[in-house]
């Protein structure tokens, strides 16, 4: 339990998909103008990785992963698939994006359209492949530490977006050099934030 | 348009990284060296050349309603063969690159380069279209790759450039310049230089 907890606020602070990995970050600046929509693309998020990562670590451990076919017979022991998890996470990123956008669409119209022209652009977030692709390197040991990195890593991207959005609201007002006006403030906007967040490191519980 | 110009606009006023935006998801992470960052580039122009190349080729037979879909395994298929030829012959680096090889898939540029240019051109000016495009993205990293390195750990390619006399006198590296939040700051002030000296490219308020 204490190990869960502990790789949650890792995931949320320390490892923050955006300011120490820097992925989903074309979402992140393009999004994240007003903090109502950046609040739709950050829960949009942190849904779907909370669906595709425990998915793609099960096809992960029992299709592809060296050995892992061993369920099917002593003949398949030894067929190490691994070379196919690019095409087949993906395939399932875009598949899963397109079933949860019907879901939704049928159970809960109000949030279909909060989320709206957003779950679909989700399916070319790094960060969901990156967190498939992280929970793959660094071997998770059971279903249950990948739900809570997914979810964690959601809640990180979710905060990241939300407080950047709130900060350019405020720049608006303010003199800028013209050069530095829209993206080139908004990168520094975020390497100051992630100074920010470096104050996380070395928190264990 | 010719060749020259497909090839060279994408260097300067249609800069993938500081103009359009895309694909900084994971292009940042590889930047502490410059050897990374020059396979990462190396990388990402031969996946967006030939992925350019092939849509274009197919364009006229993709049914519109799954064109996304198509592109992400086009994608993928070239971004395996690139991950297969990297850790045969120059292990150590795809060891270093790790996750963010297969977070090429997920980078904007390919796909925002099948949609605007090669569903709609024919194969050859889409190639140089791709190949351009890759390379414009390649010089942003292998900038920041330049100053992070040598300002980071004294050393260019693995080779160490300041002499050991400096660091007698009291030289420090600038540990800053590894972390995370410092690629973003680089970025941000290589934007603010380009505009500086194009001042047509200024955002309007």
């Amino acid at each position: 339990m204490e190990n869960l907890l502990n790789l949650f606020v890792r995931s949320v602070f320390i490892d923050n998909m955006v300011f120490a990995y820097f992925l989903g970050m074309c979402s992140y600046l393009a999004v994240s103008k007003t903090v109502k929509t950046s609040v739709g693309l950050g829960i949009a998020v942190t849904f779907v990785l909370l669906i595709t990562a425990p998915v793609n670590y099960l096809i992960d451990t029992y299709l592809l992963k060296e050995g892992a076919l061993a369920w099917l017979g002593p003949e398949y022991a030894d067929l190490d698939l691994s070379y196919l998890s690019f095409i087949l996470f993906i395939a399932v990123i875009a598949a899963i994006v397109q079933l949860v956008e019907m879901v939704i669409e049928k159970f809960s119209p109000p949030l279909y359209n909060a989320l709206g022209i957003f779950l679909p652009l989700i399916a070319v977030n790094c960060a969901i492949l990156g967190a498939s692709l992280f929970i793959q390197e660094r071997e998770y040991a059971n279903i249950g530490e990948v739900s809570v990195f997914a979810v964690g890593s959601g809640i990180g991207w979710f905060l990241a977006i939300v407080s950047f959005a709130a900060i350019r609201e405020k720049i608006r007002y303010s003199n800028i050099p013209a050069p530095l006006r829209g993206l080139g403030i908004a990168f520094i906007l975020t390497g100051l934030m992630a100074v920010g967040f470096m104050s996380f490191m070395g928190i264990t519980l | 348009m010719s060749a020259l110009k497909l090839l060279s606009t994408p260097l300067n006023k249609e800069n993938p990284i500081t103009i359009q935006v895309l694909g900084i998801c994971s292009a940042l992470a590889v930047t502490v060296q410059l050897k990374p960052a020059l396979v990462m580039a190396l990388s990402v122009t031969v996946v967006t050349a030939f992925s350019n190349l092939i849509i274009s080729l197919l364009r006229n037979t993709i049914p519109p309603r799954i064109r996304i879909i198509v592109q992400l395994v086009v994608i993928a298929a070239l971004v395996i063969i690139v991950d297969q030829v990297l850790k045969a012959y120059v292990y150590d680096v795809s060891k270093k690159l790790s996750v963010f090889v297969g977070l090429i898939i997920t980078n904007c540029i390919i796909m925002g380069r099948l949609e605007a240019f090669a569903m709609a051109k024919k194969p050859w000016p889409s190639f140089l279209d791709g190949l351009g495009n890759g390379i414009g993205y390649g010089l942003i990293l292998v900038i920041v790759a330049f100053f992070r390195e040598l300002l980071g750990s004294g050393s260019l390619y693995g080779y160490k450039l300041i002499p050991a006399s400096f660091y007698e006198m009291g030289y420090m590296d600038n540990g800053m310049m590894i972390l995370p939040p410092m690629a973003l700051i680089t970025i941000g002030a290589i934007i603010w230089i380009q505009r500086s000296k194009n001042p047509d490219l200024i955002e309007k308020q």
